[in-house]
């Protein structure tokens, strides 16, 4: 049973108006469970619709979705999905272990088994010192963490994740990236993960989805033959930039079918 | 932060020491020229004795001279009393305004119909003039035999409740996209939406309009107890004031004097129980507050 | 497009319709007297038969509101410019500003019946001018000072004179500022006008009119006056609006709006 099952997927925004646009079309892909996939692709390519489709956020025109063998819809009242956005979005009026638990508040859970979570969902994220502070007194990337600490909360099977990492600077970023890594192997958490940079891609992924813009296709899906677990010389390592190499060259076929680019 | 108030309480002295002496100089001016423009005949728009623009001491004396000859009792005293009658009507006119405002606020997040429906109308509410509504209020109450600070209340509660709609539908459209589309992923239901995320982001925007909201209803308590022929509060005792304006000017001043007093005290309790909220960094920065589009009276 | 148009009109104008008729059915089937509630279609008629006296009344009151909506604009205009260009002025200008329009400002009206006597129209633009100046100059202010320090130095880059500075960056990013201000202000110089005219005033103007009207009992007559009061309110609101739409097509509230 795969995780995620796409077939046919195709999503036009005001259609019939003036200014129809067809955002997605004809999108097919199949996430196996534990699988971490990339989507990455130029603007305006729907990587992001098709996060939010997955995610019952947006419904799409045509074509089923398949999570878990539910529909999205009742996937996401079942509580599969975490998301995680490129802002934090933690409300700033609640201090960072409250923001944790929010989830699990929303989903009737009792409160001392809240704060036991939310103390080890920090502890998995490294920032169980910072639970009485409130989000402006964190840095971008602590807040980012605190944002993954509180989708990984309520224990959803995927984890939707939208260029969460693309306000960050490069260092935080391969530190968050080595940390994502690692929950990913800790929690057995299926991952769609939507990034425009190319590194972040290939070090991160099992299979990175390039996709090519209007109308938002998917024009190729490249296999990351990587040893497991990632460390921090794959980066160095010949396959890795052998891969790079692959990746890219397949974004430039689909920016060259860009007119007049 | 220390310089900078030290210099903000200087610049507020130095503001109002320049204003008593524009005040005093005009009239120095006026008794020097006779009541024109210097080397004018042109005549001065406000004119200069002691019955128009009584001295600056002269008003604050007057506050601690007896009200009336034979009694007692100093001016302060009664106008004091009188605010403090005013200022009950007002905080039931603020109480129900705010309260009505609110549900308006939450009304309209909730039902794009209601808001369609009746925004246009809770515009136009506060291009009726409230004095009119007034008597009419009055006239009504008697006939349901209210208590007569019925109508008072519902005057400045009339006035008071707009601000309080307006900045609360502001605030509880105030969070990001993402944070509804979080919410939407927990399957949330919407009063869930409502209480965890909404409205503590309309908070910061709430306390600028309570403010406003403030002075909003001691204009209506004022405005509202005319009609109403209340003696007890300000607005007759600045009515009447205004009346012996001829034999006792600076009575009239001192009054309104303690009348804009009432209003700035109102606001700054706001403020305090603002400060006691809300902590320091989630307070609204002033120029989002300006934004909020209040700012009025009356 | 005419869907869109009855999606966003079509409450309003159905519940106005709705309040209307329950109004006049409830007068009629409970026989409510008109010194307790006049129904609209006796307001009507008094609107027409009276319109000799109340249009006179309602111009003149119209009239010193524009008069002092104008000079109480004007005068925060340049306060705010003031207060824009130096330090000192804003923090001692402001905080005073914010106090007194904390104050029930209506109250001056007195004050200027004595002073400039009861018959004398311009007691009523004075009142009205220092009502609306608050409001106007605060949010005048905080919008000259609004735009961000990021644009503030790319204008220093280009070596900007700070006229220069005024007209291309301050003043635009004031007017969405200026436009919630005047929203404000509009109404209030209307209702401000009157409640002025109340406190004593030339008897031939709305707010003596209703004063009169509602002392002798004659309701309808009052309705009457309080829906030509609100047009005048309503139509320079709307005047706002558009003007606001014209000048600052790019703002966002105007951008959803449309």
């Amino acid at each position: 049973m795969n995780t995620l099952e796409l077939t046919g997927i195709t999503m036009v925004f005001n259609q019939g108006g003036a200014n129809e646009v067809t955002a997605l079309d004809g999108i097919d892909l199949s996430v196996a469970p534990g699988e971490f996939i990339s989507l990455i692709g130029p603007s305006g390519c729907g990587k992001s619709t098709l996060l939010r489709l997955v995610g019952d956020l947006l419904s799409p025109t045509s074509g089923t979705a398949q999570v878990n063998s539910k529909t999205p819809h009742q996937a996401r009242l079942d509580r599969d999905y975490g998301m995680v956005f490129q802002s934090a979005t933690l409300l700033e009026w609640r201090r960072i272990a409250e923001n944790v638990e929010l989830p699990l508040e929303v989903m009737g859970v009792a409160k001392a088994q809240r704060e036991a979570t939310a103390r080890e969902m920090l502890e998995l994220v490294q920032l169980e010192k910072f639970s009485d502070h409130y989000p402006w007194q964190l840095s971008g990337g602590m807040q980012q963490r605190v944002a993954i600490a509180r989708a990984l909360s309520f224990k959803p099977s995927i984890l939707l994740m939208d260029e969460p990492f693309g306000a960050l600077d490069e260092m935080t970023r391969e530190r968050m990236q080595m940390e994502l890594l690692r929950i990913w192997e800790e929690t057995n958490t299926t991952i769609v993960f939507v990034t425009h940079s190319i590194p972040e891609a290939v070090f991160l992924s099992t299979r990175v989805v390039v996709m090519s813009p209007r109308p938002g296709q998917i024009s190729d899906v490249i296999d990351i033959d990587l040893p497991q677990p990632r460390v921090f010389e794959t980066r160095e390592d010949t396959r890795f930039f052998e891969l790079l190499t692959k990746v890219r060259e397949s974004l430039r076929k689909v920016e060259g079918e860009e007119p007049g680019a | 932060m220390r310089n900078r108030r030290v210099r903000t309480v200087f610049s507020f002295v130095g503001i109002l020491a320049t204003l008593v002496l524009l005040w005093e100089g005009y009239k120095a001016m006026g008794a020097a020229t006779g009541g024109t423009w210097p080397f004018t005949d042109v005549e001065l728009p406000i004119r200069t004795n002691e019955r128009s623009m009584p001295h600056v001491w002269d008003i604050v004396s007057t506050l601690f001279s007896e009200a009336q000859r034979g009694r007692d009792e100093l001016l302060v005293t009664v106008l004091l009393k009188a605010a403090l009658f005013t200022f009950r009507s007002a905080l039931i006119g603020f109480t129900v305004g705010s309260l009505v405002g609110f549900g308006l606020g939450v009304l309209f997040v909730r039902s794009g119909l209601a808001e369609r429906g009746l925004m246009p109308y809770v515009v136009a509410s506060q291009t009726v003039p409230v004095l009119a509504i007034a008597p009419i209020l009055v006239v009504w109450s008697g006939r349901l035999d209210l208590p007569i600070w019925v109508p008072v209340g519902a005057i400045s509660a009339y006035l008071a409740f707009y601000p309080v709609a307006i900045s609360t539908l502001r605030g509880l459209r105030s969070p990001e996209a993402t944070s509804s589309e979080l919410m939407r992923s927990y399957a949330a239901t919407p009063n869930q939406v409502l209480f965890k995320l909404q409205i503590p982001a309309a908070m910061p925007y709430l306390f600028p309009a309570l403010k406003v909201a403030a002075t909003a209803s001691i204009i209506g308590a004022i405005v509202g107890e005319l009609p109403a022929g209340i003696r007890e509060g300000l607005g007759r005792a600045i009515l009447s004031f205004a009346s012996s304006f001829s034999s006792a000017p600076e009575k009239l001043f001192a009054s309104v004097l303690v009348a804009s007093l009432l209003g700035i005290v109102f606001v700054a309790l706001v403020t305090l129980v603002e400060r006691l909220t809300i902590p320091a960094g989630n307070r609204l920065d002033p120029n989002e507050l300006a934004m909020a589009g209040q700012g009025g009276a009356a | 497009m005419t869907s869109d148009r009855l999606h966003k009109y079509g409450p309003a104008i159905v519940l106005f319709v709705g309040a209307l008729a329950v109004w006049e059915g409830a007068v009629r089937v409970f026989d409510i007297q008109g010194f307790i509630l006049p129904a609209p279609s006796a307001i009507a008629a008094t609107f027409a038969s009276q319109w000799s006296e109340l249009w006179p009344a309602g111009l003149g009151t119209f009239l010193s509101a524009l008069g002092g909506l104008a000079l109480g604009s004007v005068v925060a205009f340049l306060a705010s410019l003031s207060a824009a260009r130096w330090t000192a002025v804003r923090d001692g200008a402001m905080p005073l500003a914010i106090a007194a329009n904390s104050t029930p400002i209506i109250v001056l009206a007195p004050i200027a019946n004595a002073w400039f006597g009861l018959l004398n129209p311009f007691g009523t633009i004075a009142v009205v001018a220092v009502l609306v100046f608050f409001p106007i100059m605060i949010n005048l202010v905080r919008g000259l000072t609004s735009a961000p320090a990021t644009q503030v130095e790319l204008m220093r880059s280009y070596a900007t004179p700070s006229r220069t500075v005024l007209a291309k960056l301050q003043m635009p990013s004031a007017l969405p500022y200026l436009f919630s201000a005047m929203k404000v202000a509009v109404a209030l110089s209307v209702i401000g006008a009157i409640v002025k005219e109340y406190f004593g005033g030339p008897q031939d103007r709305l707010g003596q009119y209703i004063t009169l009207k509602a002392g002798l009992f004659q309701f309808e007559e009052a309705w009457a006056a309080i829906v030509l009061a609100s047009a005048f309110g309503i139509l320079l609101y709307t005047v706002v609006v558009a003007l606001e739409r014209r000048v600052m097509p790019w703002h966002v509230s105007v951008r959803s709006a449309s």
